[in-house]
């Protein structure tokens, strides 16, 4: 046995500084279903309390829906609660296949490969897309799991300021003559801030200089856009972005699974080469049974996403009118930036006292200097929600200094 | 030209990676430990380095260490400069 008290000693001291840096993950246990209103136990060994939840990816409020739980239920009962194989050899059901054709069209695209997670999709496309010949240029606020797939893969690569078309037009000049395919790698919304990438000028941008447009549109999928199709439907491109990776897990259900939707070279590439895809099992039906109805739901009508897009403008209006700094957009992402990340951990913990969850998000997750506390509204929170939220933003951030 | 050349680096840092004008950058800023600049981003700097001063560098040489503050790769590009001699 190796593991020895040197070894325990060397894990335990990195903790510690983690922990000194006010960086530790406290992990805040949720005893009930998620939801708006969940049942929380922090700290550890309290006694768990019922509060108003403003952080879950949770965006059209699907993750406990009635009809969500009952065809993932359907599902378990008619194919099981698991595939116990990976995808090629005998993990793939036609229900499989029927999601995939469904999220292909929901999307605009000619086909569609699933995984595991969206993390899985994105450390997968690029090795197998791209090799030193190529060249890739992301966004520089790119989510983890694209920044992880790039360095998985041999193609050369650069950054551009975050959505800043200028400074990508002077990448794209600089690269063109050195590479045999560019592709353009961004989030639709950037999870953190939550902007939009301009995908309107990044698709003239990729035109112009013959570059392919990648898009990670996990934070909208299901309700940016008029009726939900994400970032590419808003800026009206969707026929002009190549590839979309997206998650089942957040506005989807939220429960798990990724996305690749493109041309079908792509998707079979991907059934063939890519690594997470080839060595995972494959999604269990449960999930795929309620990945199913989803895709009714948001198809039938754009009620949810109308709602969820009142919400986010009605708590941004609110929280500007009582001072708060917000970052400004239009998505029910709304950054309260903090500054320090102390400030932002107290300012949570203060919250979570009053019935509102909400977590403060510090270095390395984003930049120094510049923590926040993020709200991410919901379609199943109702006005009073919110003006619960926003009377304890308000009673906190008066007693923290934070507005006068 | 030491004085040039540390100018010229400062210059293309503040213009490729601070989002803000006013950030304060001292030749000894960490520009990778502190996230000024990402590992990806790296690649700018090692570009316009090898193409201004006609120096290449490896992988290895072109370190995050190598890259942390204009001090070291100053250190880096006088190290190049004097091999090219």
């Amino acid at each position: 046995m190796a593991y020895t008290s040197a070894v325990r000693e060397q894990f335990r001291n990195t903790l510690k500084e983690v922990e000194e840096a006010g960086l530790y993950k406290d992990e805040r246990y949720i005893c009930s279903e998620q939801g708006v209103e969940i049942v929380v136990e922090y700290p550890r060994g309290s006694k768990p309390m019922k509060v108003l939840n403003f952080c879950a990816n949770n965006y059209l409020g699907l993750s406990s829906h009635p009809d969500v739980t009952a065809a993932a239920q359907k599902g378990l009962e008619e194919r099981g609660y698991g595939m116990s194989s990976v995808r090629f050899i005998c993990g793939t059901q036609d229900l499989h296949n029927k999601l995939e054709k469904r999220v292909a069209e929901y999307l605009g695209k000619e086909d569609a490969i699933l995984f595991s997670s969206c993390f899985d999709a994105n450390a997968a496309i690029f090795e197998v897309l791209f090799d030193e010949k190529d060249v890739l240029l992301n966004d520089r606020l790119i989510h983890a799991s694209l920044i992880d797939g790039i360095r998985l893969c041999s193609a050369q690569r650069d950054s551009y300021k975050n959505a800043d078309c200028a400074h990508l037009e002077k990448k794209l000049e600089m690269w063109k003559p050195r590479a045999r395919n560019i592709c353009i790698v961004t989030d639709g919304v950037f999870s953190m801030d939550g902007i939009l990438a301009p995908l309107d000028k990044i698709a003239d941008l990729a035109d112009r200089y013959g570059a392919m447009v990648l898009v990670d549109d996990s934070h909208a999928t299901g309700f940016i856009g008029k009726t939900g199709r994400g970032t590419p439907e808003h800026f009206g491109v969707m026929d002009r972005i190549d590839i979309i990776t997206t998650t089942l897990g957040k506005a989807l259900g939220g429960a798990s699974g990724g996305v690749v939707a493109g041309p079908r070279e792509v998707t079979e590439m991907l059934r063939n080469r890519g690594r997470p895809y080839l060595f995972s099992n494959a999604v269990p039906p449960p999930i795929i049974s309620a990945a199913l109805r989803v895709i009714d739901l948001v198809s039938e009508t754009t009620k949810l996403r109308d709602k969820l897009e009142w919400n986010a403008r009605y708590f941004r209006e609110k929280m500007d009118a009582a001072g708060f700094r917000l970052v400004p957009g239009e998505t029910p992402i709304v950054p309260v930036m903090l500054g320090d990340a102390k400030l932002a951990n107290d300012m949570a913990r203060e919250l979570l006292q009053e019935g509102i969850y909400v977590i403060g998000f510090s270095h390395p997750v984003v930049p120094m200097g510049k923590a926040r506390i993020r709200v991410q509204l919901s379609a199943a929170h109702e006005k009073e929600h919110i003006d619960k939220a926003v009377d304890a933003f308000i009673k906190v951030g008066k007693k923290l200094g934070v507005i006068r | 030209m030491s004085d040039d050349l540390k100018r010229k680096i400062i210059e293309f840092i503040r213009e490729e990676y601070l989002e803000d004008d006013s950030m304060e950058l001292k030749d000894d800023t960490p520009l990778i430990s502190s996230g000024i600049v990402d590992s990806f981003s790296m690649v700018s700097l090692k570009m316009y380095l090898e193409v201004e001063l006609g120096i290449k560098m490896t992988d290895e040489e072109a370190s995050t260490e190598a890259f942390d503050s204009v001090n070291s790769i100053l250190e880096l590009v006088r190290k190049k400069l004097a091999e090219k001699k």
